[in-house]
């Protein structure tokens, strides 16, 4: 809107002011917690200020874990190796199957488009027991291809892609092929290319739903040297006949932070243009 | 260039010949009706028709984009319908000019030919060579989004030629171009063509761009061809009465009207016409046409028509008024000095007469 009212601008920021206060204390309360020892901690009431013992406890989380956990550095890794394999599994999956349901005119297309559909239906969590047999029996329990391969499958992804190569002009395909090119070539070639913003803000995405997986990991994983990092906040609360050490436990939730909030800051540009450009 | 694409044409005159060519769509709608035509080498042949008669549905039958449903198509002596369209040795340019948006110029020419599998510096030579043609040299960086409508139609003809095709297709190319600068890459298309001397099939709306590129034309209704011949021809004698009316600007008066026994004179509301030649057709009923450019003003004028509007252009006045309850426009040259109301006395120039059956809209 160009209309200046300065009363409807001081309530749409007090609105939005409210909207990041809202957003942003439990994450502040994170970062207090972090930064005292636990003797503080459970003292009431809780403490809303800085302590001083935030790179003591930064140390201790780093150097030697939390007590009773994995190194955190094992963690971070596993989180991560789990997030990228199921971001990349899934895009290139969905790249593929999107590429098939609209530029080929195969027999039964829309029933594979509408069983694909159908999967949107069937998250990890509703076919859990069924999905865990069978990643037992193929002794993928404890391995990074039990953790993500379940997760893979899944049609969300492959509607984004759809919709992108349906807004791609007919004509490119058609200069393609009069230009020599053959199926394969002309996707690595022309509709990868054209789709790159589209791949990044599902890169986005993905990753995040990857990093954040917990219930599935939980359940897949019961080596130590295969947990990932938001399950293991949760194990830690746990431990049991102790305190829960909330200065560790909050600083492990800030480093499990990171990693999520540097994708999306770095590829933030790319990620809302990928969402909002229609014009390809 | 493939090995084979040479091979017939000297057997053979004509580049491109369409036989009995027919498209039937799934549902069962038929947008081809059996054209034949042949097309011959360095030729430029214009596909004109109003939107949806099917003329780039021919044209994409050509190119390979669309399945032949009868009939055969040939380029240079080699029968074509099984053909992909990159094995038919043709070359298009399409409307909206289909670019790669994340190539930069140089790479939209050199993908076809990197695709063949011709050497890196075949193909720097080439693209440098078109570049140089189309003025595209400073450009060769680029993106498409950074280009101008008409550079980006030069990039998309650049993209044609570079691959020494054996004929070009052209899709209603100049269509997303202003007025000024359709009329001029009218001209650069032509002068290219004329240079490289490449067979040319080339689908428009625009009659006027018909006329002034075309070698021949072929004026396509419904999927079928009405007339196939020269701009001239299709001007001097138009067998149809929808060719007729689509070729020229403005369009030809058509006026009914009825035929003496004696097929001697016309008549039509209070005017009697006498013809030249004795007229005979099988019915009495008459669609008699005139253009607008072929009226003379004269006192002693057969006709008088009532003058509804008067639009100077300068070096000539279009004039729409109405002969009993049929509109007519006369183009005359000069300022005629007339307004609404009044009555002009006109005269025909008795060798531009047409005659269609009614009904039939056939050239009699």
């Amino acid at each position: 809107m160009i209309e200046n009212r300065p009363v409807s601008t001081a309530i749409s920021h007090f609105v939005l002011l409210a909207g990041v206060a809202i957003v942003l204390f439990p994450i502040w309360i994170t970062i207090v917690a972090a930064s005292h020892d636990v003797a503080r901690l459970l003292e009431v009431p809780l403490p809303l200020g800085l302590g001083d013992q935030f790179f003591e406890n930064l140390k201790q989380v780093v150097g030697k874990g939390v007590e009773g956990s994995t190194p955190i550095g094992i963690m971070l890794f596993n989180s991560l190796v789990m997030a990228l394999m199921i971001a990349f599994g899934k895009i290139s999956i969905s790249l593929l199957s999107a590429y098939a349901i609209v530029y080929f005119d195969f027999r039964f297309r829309m029933l594979f488009f509408w069983m694909i559909f159908i999967t949107l239906m069937l998250p990890v969590e509703v076919r859990i027991l069924p999905t865990y047999e069978v990643v037992a029996k193929l002794g993928m329990l404890d391995t990074y291809w039990g953790l993500t391969i379940p997760l893979i499958a899944s049609a969300t992804a492959t509607f984004m892609f759809r919709q992108t190569f349906l807004s791609v002009p007919d004509e490119l395909l058609e200069a393609a092929r009069i230009d020599g090119a053959g199926p394969m070539q002309f996707f690595w070639d022309i509709l990868l290319p054209v789709s790159r913003t589209s791949i990044a803000a599902m890169f986005v995405i993905l990753f995040i739903y990857g990093w954040n997986q917990y219930l599935w990991p939980l359940l897949v994983t019961t080596d130590k040297n295969m947990m990932t990092i938001v399950m293991s906040i949760k194990n830690m609360m746990e431990a049991l006949e102790e305190t829960p050490k909330w200065h560790h436990i909050m600083m492990t939730a800030l480093l499990a932070m990171i990693p999520p909030v540097l994708v999306v800051i770095g590829m933030q540009k790319l990620f809302v243009k990928g969402l909002t450009e229609t014009e390809k | 260039m493939s090995d084979s694409s040479t091979k017939g044409s000297s057997q053979n005159p004509s580049h491109i010949r369409l036989k009995g060519v027919e498209k039937i769509y799934p549902n069962g709608y038929k947008a081809i009706h059996g054209i034949d035509m042949e097309i011959e080498e360095g030729e430029f042949v214009v596909l004109v028709g109003p939107s949806g008669c099917g003329k780039s549905t021919l044209l994409r039958m050509v190119a390979g984009l669309e399945d032949i449903t009868h009939g055969e198509v040939y380029i240079a002596g080699r029968k074509v319908n099984d053909l992909e369209p990159s094995q038919r040795d043709i070359a298009m340019v399409f409307q909206n000019y289909a670019l790669y948006p994340h190539m930069t110029v140089y790479k939209n020419m050199a993908y076809g030919l990197k695709n063949l599998g011709t050497p890196k510096d075949e193909i720097d030579k080439r693209v440098n060579e078109v570049a140089k043609l189309l003025e595209l040299e400073e450009l060769l960086n680029r993106r498409p989004k950074q280009l101008s409508g008409g550079q980006r139609q030069r990039v998309a003809m650049g993209r044609a030629i570079v691959r020494k095709p054996t004929a070009f297709l052209f899709d209603e190319p100049l269509s997303n171009l202003d007025a000024k600068l359709r009329v001029q890459m009218r001209l650069v298309i032509k002068n290219l063509q004329a240079r490289l001397g490449t067979t040319t099939l080339y689908v428009t709306h625009d009659q006027v761009e018909a006329m002034t590129m075309a070698d021949r034309l072929i004026v396509l209704k419904d999927g079928i061809a009405e007339q196939i011949g020269t701009p001239m021809e299709l001007y001097d004698r138009p067998e149809t009465q929808f060719v007729a009316g689509f070729i020229g600007s403005p369009a030809m008066n058509f006026i009914e009207a009825d035929l003496s026994d004696d097929g001697n004179t016309l008549q039509f509301g209070d005017t009697k016409l006498p013809l030249k030649e004795k007229l005979s057709n099988q019915t009495s009923k008459i669609t008699f046409g005139f253009r607008p450019e072929h009226v003379t003003l004269s006192d002693s004028g057969a006709m008088s028509l009532q003058v509804n509007l008067v639009e100077h252009l300068g070096a000539e006045s279009i004039i729409h008024a109405k002969l009993g309850d049929s509109p007519i426009t006369l183009r005359l040259n000069g300022h005629i000095d007339a307004k609404n109301g009044d009555t002009l006395k006109v005269d025909i120039d008795a060798d531009r007469y047409h005659f269609f059956d009614k009904n039939a809209g056939i050239r009699i």
